[in-house]
């Protein structure tokens, strides 16, 4: 197993008292799955990736990467992550985004440039290695802070709601691309998303969240075959049962 | 029915549209003071500040030996500006040398700014130009008041904009910078100072316009050349068409600086999304 978690919870104290976005959170995630974390806005999945990304500290309870308790105490370019909001450095050209992290590593110049051409081609970047990121579209922005982690080399893929800002027909295109490279290159990954069909579609492991407290409130396993077939039956059972389920949540956050 | 363009003859258009105001007043100046009704010690005529202008430009001597270049820029205008030129330029960068530095430390380091910040904060709201007695009493006259106070003219705008351009680094880009594992040093340089490049090009274009007024205020009452010191001195000589004549100089040279200033910009800033930048 990849990464184990224990017993998370996250507490916050607001003026209306303490609540818990996060309550006995435990999950283990083998090697090479890839998992959905799937809920309605304010469930408490983006605190969940950013605990395991180490950008906030839980209040109690362990996350172990590879057996290592401390990782997931700093971020790292272990589990390198994806925004929604893209988070390009507009002030660096795609090619200087993709070598940033590469560069820090102080790799050899002569691998980063072929490690960089190589990611632009495989991600039909090469045309606008040179453009900045203003000059891009949504889903090419996307395609960079991909290329980004995946120069890392990182084990580990978060994904933050990635295609949430996308429109419907670059959002499905990006999700094949990102199968193909989930396959190709043996990632792990984690993609939060409150789109249920987008969960079924890609995941091996759906984890529906609960609205306060967070916690994991049904463990899916998708046993669908890859490319799926999003208007088959087996898929709309999955999307019905899920949905009633999300939609209790959501209601709950409402109220 | 509106009339299809295209770009370019718009920007002849726009171009010959913004002429035609100053044409007028030119016209209106010219009517009003070749008729004799004002006093020509009060406003001369155009023509008038134009033939001065000529003169105030052109060598004091006729040309007799030596170089022909030397020569050529021995008239009055061109050494007044370039001794101002020299002084601002001088003193902007004595200011920027100091204020940018600090500003980037100041910004980056809660301490440093809490322990500099008052002081800053006290001193801003005096005018360079209240410094000119001080200045006069520390250093004497000439140049060396001048670079003080254009320094001063040109420290705060820089040192402000660049604590303001570093605190407000969008904090998406410090945790991809941890997420791709940047240590301190190069998210500074690399994602930090980049990422306040837009608020210290202000602050600079911000303080290269006070070291301009400062440079003439000072001219005028610590140094006897330059640009601001000949305007106040052809007053003494009621020469208006020589005061209108430098007060053109100036403000060219103010036009100029700032379109390089604003080069500077678009080049250092090309990566950004802006309406003047398409």
């Amino acid at each position: 197993m990849l990464i184990d978690i224990h017993h998370l919870n996250k507490r916050y104290i607001t003026s209306e008292g303490e609540f818990f976005a996060l309550k006995d959170i435990n999950i283990t995630v083998h090697e090479g799955e890839f998992i959905c974390l799937l809920g309605p806005s304010g469930c408490g999945k983006s605190t969940l990736l950013n605990a395991i990304a180490g950008f906030s500290l839980p209040t109690s309870g362990t996350i172990l990467i590879n057996g290592e308790q401390n990782t997931a105490k700093t971020p790292g370019p272990d589990r390198g992550m994806v925004f929604q909001e893209y988070a390009l450095f507009p002030w660096m050209t795609v090619a200087q985004n993709i070598s940033f992290g590469l560069e820090i590593k102080n790799v050899p110049t002569e691998e980063i440039n072929s490690k960089v051409e190589s990611l632009l081609q495989q991600l039909n970047l090469y045309a606008f290695r040179a453009s900045y990121p203003k000059d891009l579209s949504g889903g090419m922005r996307q395609r960079v802070a991909i290329a980004r982690v995946l120069a890392l080399d990182s084990p580990i893929m978060l994904m933050d709601e990635p295609f949430g800002a996308l429109d419907a027909l670059t959002r499905q295109t990006l999700q094949d691309e990102l199968l193909n490279l989930w396959a190709k290159f043996h990632k792990t990954i984690i993609f939060v998303t409150h789109s249920i069909d987008e969960s079924i579609y890609l995941a091996d492991r759906v984890l529906v969240m609960s609205y306060r407290p967070g916690t994991i409130k049904q463990d899916i396993r998708i046993n669908l075959e890859r490319p799926r077939d999003t208007t088959c039956a087996e898929f709309n059972t999955l999307k019905r049962e899920l949905t009633q389920s999300i939609m209790e949540e959501h209601a709950r956050a409402n109220a | 029915m509106s009339v299809h363009l295209s770009g370019s003859a718009k920007n002849l258009l726009d171009q010959a549209r913004g002429l035609f105001i100053p044409l007028l007043v030119l016209i209106i100046w010219q009517g009003v003071t070749a008729n004799g009704w004002v006093n020509p010690h009060i406003l001369p005529s155009p023509l008038k500040v134009v033939m001065k202008w000529w003169e105030y430009l052109m060598p004091l001597t006729p040309y007799q030996e030596g170089g022909y270049f030397t020569w050529l820029v021995s008239g009055e205008l061109i050494q007044d500006a370039y001794a101002s030129l020299f002084r601002v330029i001088g003193g902007f960068a004595m200011g920027t040398a100091i204020a940018l530095p600090l500003g980037l430390l100041m910004g980056a380091n809660r301490q440093v700014y809490s322990l500099l910040n008052p002081l800053f904060q006290l001193l801003r709201p005096i005018p360079p130009i209240a410094y000119i007695p001080l200045a006069i009493l520390w250093f004497g006259l000439g140049n060396p008041p001048a670079f003080f106070l254009i320094s001063m003219g040109a420290f705060f705008p820089v040192l402000m904009n660049t604590i303001a351009g570093v605190k407000n680094v969008d904090s998406i880009y410090l945790r991809v910078a941890r997420n791709l594992g940047a240590g301190k040093f190069t998210t500074f340089t690399r994602i930090i100072v980049p990422a306040a490049m837009p608020y210290i090009l202000t602050g600079m274009r911000i303080g290269m316009g006070t070291a301009f007024i400062v440079v003439i205020v000072a001219e005028m009452i610590a140094v006897n050349n330059g640009l601001g010191y000949r305007i106040l001195e052809a007053r003494e000589y009621m020469w208006s068409d020589k005061i209108i004549a430098g007060m053109f100089t100036i403000g060219l040279f103010g036009l100029g600086i700032d379109g390089i200033m604003n080069l500077l910009n678009n080049h250092l800033l090309r990566w950004r999304s802006g309406i003047d930048q398409r």
